[in-house]
């Protein structure tokens, strides 16, 4: 069944139709409009569900984490300064490996306050031990609520399933909602070897010795390392079944041409025209848009662009004192290549300054016109 | 690709007027992008909408800064802002108003619509007589006007997408549609 729905809601059909028993929510801006429609199908049974109201998005994880603890399939959303109030319930998350996953609507961080979109409220959460999902169509969203829940319950380790504020949370488009047996058929119920139960108890996060904490934290490394094949599989999956494919990156025209966008979230199909635009033109342009930041899509992203003289990286957030975060991290995945091409790192669209087709016109002047990066950061847009 | 901006004063359902219009082109199987101003509404400040729709998957992402035409749900927004910002060349200019569109100074190269959405909102009982809701009448003008969708696309979208009223909104298109 097709639908015109919001961002927002396309995660709270992804949670409905991955049957969430337990939703822990705050109701703040933007999260209202996910678990508003969540909390009106627990009322009127469309989604079996306990619906927890908290007093805070610390509160809203760790009642997450205790039901899922408990066995149960678990889902909240947050944004920006709710999602950084939650960061320590996120390291509870990853540490214990309870397989939650949460909706964040990309919201830049105050002050000055903003409701607009960027990444720093997901990125700052980057080393807390989260699969990371961005997405940039509501159809996207959607479908990846469900693959996340599949590849987070197999590894257990929770996922984030981002999107930008407005440009996604707000904006209506096309959905194509899968039919409620098929996604039962390829998300079995969630059965996690061990469970708080008075049954069989036993206690979960307590002191752990050096002798024992290191060999905790190499197994979740080892976990993570099996995620993008995992998110391959389940890619594939899904696409035999909806006909979708749900992967790793968007290798856009990216083989045999000349200049690679890398891009992220709503931009990364903005990049898409620009691509069409420039090849119009009779400039070989590509765009490679990365869908899962963490893990890091090392072997794809390393296989795409070492065939590529020059890569342009747009970021939508700042490391301060350093660089965009997507420029470090590629500008790492591509250390010791060979051949390894001119990486030019850009930033714009900080606080939800739009970032348009000219936008992509600039980064794509700048990158073919030197050979080179003349500064670390060139920022687009910005009044200096 | 088309594109369409709506103007209107907050409270006035303009938001939703493009929704119902995304709802009934989706129906025909477009492609369909709609969303509000992106920030914070207050009620009877200016805000707008606004609407992609193309057959084919409308990857631009960014926001529409040079509509085909604008929709205008609140006619004293006509004086107080700039309407036809960015508007194309021959693009249509669509008012909620009594008037006749000569009666409105436009560039030539505009084409002006008027439709009295206020008036049958009212008639068929649509809101306040203080605060009539005018949007599914606009959308029934804009339907026929901008020949964007069948009529019983509009209609079948209305009658899902209305929270209330829904035959009385149905009607207030239909007579929206039959005198633009």
């Amino acid at each position: 069944m097709k639908k015109v729905i919001m961002g927002n809601h396309a995660l709270s059909y992804g949670a409905m139709l991955s049957r969430a028993q337990v939703i822990a929510a705050y109701p703040i801006t933007p999260q209202t409009q996910v678990v508003e429609l969540l909390s009106e199908m627990c009322a009127d049974g469309t989604l079996d569900a306990k619906f927890i109201k908290v007093e805070s998005e610390h509160s809203a994880m760790a009642a997450c984490l205790g039901a899922s603890l408990a066995g149960a399939r678990t889902f909240t959303a947050t944004s920006a300064q709710g999602l950084a109030l939650m960061h320590e319930m996120l390291h509870w998350a990853a540490g214990g490996r309870m397989p939650v996953v949460m909706g964040d609507i990309n919201r830049a961080m105050a002050p000055g306050w903003s409701i607009w979109t960027d990444q720093n409220d997901s990125l700052s959460q980057r080393d807390t031990g989260w699969i990371q999902f961005y997405c940039s169509s509501n159809q996207e969203v959607l479908d990846t609520v469900i693959q996340a829940y599949k590849v987070s319950e197999k590894l257990m380790i929770p996922s984030m399933v981002i999107l930008d504020a407005f440009a996604l949370s707000h904006t209506y488009e096309v959905v194509e909602i899968p039919e409620q047996d098929k996604v039962d058929a390829y998300l079995p119920p969630f059965n996690p070897p061990y469970r708080l139960t008075p049954d069989d108890p036993h206690a979960f996060g307590g002191l752990t010795a050096p002798e024992h904490y290191m060999e905790l934290r190499y197994k979740l490394q080892k976990d993570m390392e099996k995620v993008p094949a995992l998110v391959e599989e389940t890619g594939r999956d899904y696409e035999k079944m909806f006909g979708r494919y749900l992967g790793q990156v968007d290798n856009y025209l990216c083989d045999g041409a000349e200049l690679v966008f890398v891009t992220s979230g709503t931009a990364g199909f903005t990049a898409r025209v620009v691509v069409d635009e420039l090849r119009a033109q009779g400039i070989k342009a590509g765009n490679l848009r990365l869908k899962l930041f963490r893990p890091f899509p090392f072997e794809q992203v390393r296989a795409i662009l070492s065939e590529v003289p020059k890569v342009a990286v747009l970021d939508r957030n700042i490391s301060y004192g350093h660089h965009g975060v997507f420029y470090q991290e590629v500008k790492s995945a591509m250390y010791g290549q060979s051949p390894q091409p001119a990486i030019f790192g850009f930033i714009a669209g900080l606080g939800g300054r739009d970032i348009t087709r000219e936008t992509f016109k600039e980064i794509a002047d700048y990158s073919l016109k030197n050979d080179r990066p003349e500064e670390e950061i060139v920022w687009i847009g910005v009044k200096k | 690709m088309i594109e369409i901006r709506f103007h209107g004063r907050g409270g006035q359902g303009t938001v939703v007027a493009s929704k119902i219009l995304a709802d009934a082109l989706a129906k025909e199987g477009n492609f369909v992008q709609a969303y509000p101003e992106f920030g914070v509404e207050r009620r009877g400040a200016p805000v707008f909408a606004f609407i992609r729709v193309d057959h084919q998957p409308i990857y631009d992402k960014s926001r529409i800064y040079t509509p085909d035409h604008v929709v205008v749900v609140d006619p004293t927004l006509v004086e107080a802002i700039d309407i036809t910002e960015g508007l194309k060349d021959s693009g249509c200019i669509i008012i909620n108003s009594p008037k006749k569109p000569e009666e409105f100074k436009f560039p030539d190269k505009f084409k002006v619509f008027t439709i009295d959405a206020t008036d049958i909102a009212i008639r068929h009982q649509l809101g306040t007589l203080a605060a009539p809701i005018v949007n599914t009448a606009i959308v029934g003008a804009v339907v026929k006007i901008l020949k964007l969708t069948k009529l019983e696309s509009l209609v079948a979208a209305i009658r899902e997408g209305v929270p209330l009223k829904q035959e009385e909104n149905v009607r207030a298109a239909i007579e929206a549609y039959e005198k633009a």
